[in-house]
């Protein structure tokens, strides 16, 4: 008699309209271990490319800000560099400041969010607690500095739109001292941590070839060794002239994507710091009346990895064509190379470590083939919780308390 | 890879290409037939170790385009291998996923967004439209209306 097999299979996600990115995994379990990994994406495809096509060149900052409501500096800076590469134009030197200053802190609140909801996966809801609440006065400097905590819709082709005025830049100077102590605290307080380097080493590991075949981008990849930053290698805004350096480490693990995270927090810190120092006086924008026809690559380097957009202009006063690759899109994929083999009990924290986003995980159910939904998002949560707790134990750790912050 | 060493590299697959144009300092397009677009990006991706970005589909007037990306991430170069594929009826290219799989979500999506097939495609299933999406309607392509300006038949 033939007999069919079934594997069980545990589906994460599909979507959760809050979140910026919808996701579904459907991992196939042998017991605790993954042994496939299937991803479906575009639960809520916005079609932003093609709307893109209907308007105007200076319109369109504003709608790929809204790309992702976390990433929405870099998106913008990505199509500019595209446009401004096309025109031929250079922004003044005053607006390429204001550029990283908008740029950097996002990546600060970025990261932190990360390592709060990382902390919070693990069953560290104090560094939830912390991580968010440092982030918060970065949110208030953004409004400070554009009028609004996300989608700042400061840059434009040729400049940027809002100033920051001489009064606020003691204020920013502040503000980045206090969070520079705080980042390092919470940074010291993870790397030495027996607890999480017990829970987090040698977990979902991105090995560096896989990195290079999925092309991951970012945070993703740096933590596997590669050092890439389109900061660095192809200098957009003003990051030529600042002092600061591209952080890798080599394991691959999610611990090396934590740690990478929290350092490039403390270079941002560093960087923003200078260029407020620095900013030069002079205008900040200049007139772009006609973007002739020609092609342009802009890249960014967003919080999750480098942004790219490709335009093409045919001389009238739209794209013909606007291409969008945020670094979610190639790093997402790569969980074929981490996830397969892990436990379910890490996949959690896999999946979070390259920071695709957290709708995919906020809806998780166990499902078994012959039965219904067997274990939901919080079993799963309960099941990563559990882990660290029982390392705990075994270690000896005392609980981490406020006090350690 | 330096900057000289890239482009004399890139003068050995001279023979593949229509063209090598550099408009600007750190850009470089290679304008290609479809049917060498496997050979040229293979050679990029492992001959150069170039770093794959991602992929453009494009419905130029009188073709169809697929624009690969790849980055040089020592120099800042982003080289375009840029597939032009003639045949309007029936458009096709060979796949690159089988060497390099951070391609096969793009290739997925463009056949998707454009209707072009992908041979050799290890996993050839829609991407990004809906299942009950019509077949043979492709969005991105110029003849699909924008928004407001009438509906799919």
């Amino acid at each position: 008699m033939k007999q069919t097999i079934k594997k069980p299979v545990l589906a994460v996600g599909p979507f959760h309209p809050l979140q910026e990115e919808m996701e579904y995994f459907q991992l196939t379990v042998d017991g605790e271990i993954v042994t496939d990994i299937d991803m479906r994406i575009s639960y809520n495809h916005r079609g932003i490319e093609k709307i893109s096509e209907s308007l105007q060149f200076d319109q369109v900052p504003y709608l790929v800000s809204r790309v992702c409501g976390i990433c929405s500096a870099s998106h913008p800076l990505a199509y500019i560099n595209a446009v401004e590469e096309i025109a031929g134009v250079t922004a003044p030197e005053r607006a390429q400041y204001i550029r990283v200053i908008i740029n950097e802190l996002e990546r600060m609140h970025s990261h932190l969010l990360w390592v709060g909801l990382g902390g919070h996966f693990i069953g560290y809801d104090t560094v939830f607690m912390w991580a968010w609440k440092y982030r918060e006065p970065v949110l208030d400097l953004l409004e400070a500095i554009t009028g609004n905590r996300n989608n700042y819709g400061n840059v434009r082709v040729g400049g940027c739109r809002e100033d920051i005025p001489d009064e606020l830049k003691p204020k920013i100077l502040e503000e980045l001292d206090k969070l520079e102590k705080k980042t390092e605290m919470l940074t010291k307080a993870v790397l030495d941590d027996p607890v999480l380097h017990a829970r987090l080493k040698g977990v979902g590991v991105l090995s560096k070839e896989d990195a290079v075949k999925f092309a991951v981008a970012g945070p993703t990849a740096r933590g596997s060794d590669i050092a890439i930053d389109a900061r660095r290698d192809d200098p957009y805004a003003a990051y030529d002239d600042l002092d600061w350096k591209v952080i890798t480490q080599p394991e691959g693990d999610v611990f090396a994507k934590a740690v990478v995270r929290l350092l490039e927090v403390l270079e941002a810190i560093k960087m923003c710091r200078e260029a407020v120092k620095k900013l030069p006086k002079g205008p900040i924008a200049l007139e772009v009346k006609e973007i002739p026809a020609g092609e342009g690559c802009g890249r960014a380097e967003a919080p999750r990895g480098e942004t790219f957009h490709y335009v093409r202009s045919d001389g009238g006063n739209r794209p013909v064509r606007h291409k969008i690759r945020a670094p979610s899109y190639v790093n997402v994929p790569s969980f074929r190379a981490s996830c397969i083999g892990e436990h379910i009990a890490d996949v959690t924290i896999t999946l979070a470590a390259v920071d695709p986003c957290y709708s995919c995980t906020e809806r998780v159910a166990v499902v078994d083939s012959h039965h219904n939904i067997v274990h939901d998002y919080e079993t799963l949560l309960q099941m990563s919780r559990e882990k660290t707790a029982c390392i705990k134990k075994e270690i000896g750790a005392p609980e981490l308390k406020m006090e350690d912050f | 890879m330096k900057q000289e060493e890239l482009i004399s590299r890139l003068t050995e697959i001279k023979d593949k290409l229509i063209d090598i144009e550099q408009p600007s300092d750190k850009r470089i397009y290679l304008p290609c037939e479809a049917e060498n677009n496997f050979d040229v990006c293979k050679f990029l991706f492992e001959d150069l170790a170039l770093r794959f970005v991602i992929a453009t589909g494009l419905d130029s007037d009188d073709c169809f385009e697929v624009l690969y990306h790849f980055s040089n991430d020592e120099t800042g170069h982003v080289v375009t291998v840029k597939a032009l594929i003639r045949d309007r009826g029936n458009p096709s290219i060979e796949s690159i996923s089988p060497f390099l799989p951070g391609a096969e979500w793009i290739e997925r999506e463009i056949r998707d967004i454009l209707g072009i097939e992908f041979k050799n495609h290890p996993n050839m299933r829609r991407l990004i439209l809906n299942d009950d999406w019509p077949e043979g309607v492709y969005p991105l392509r110029k003849n699909c209306p924008q928004r407001g300006e009438g509906t799919i038949k």
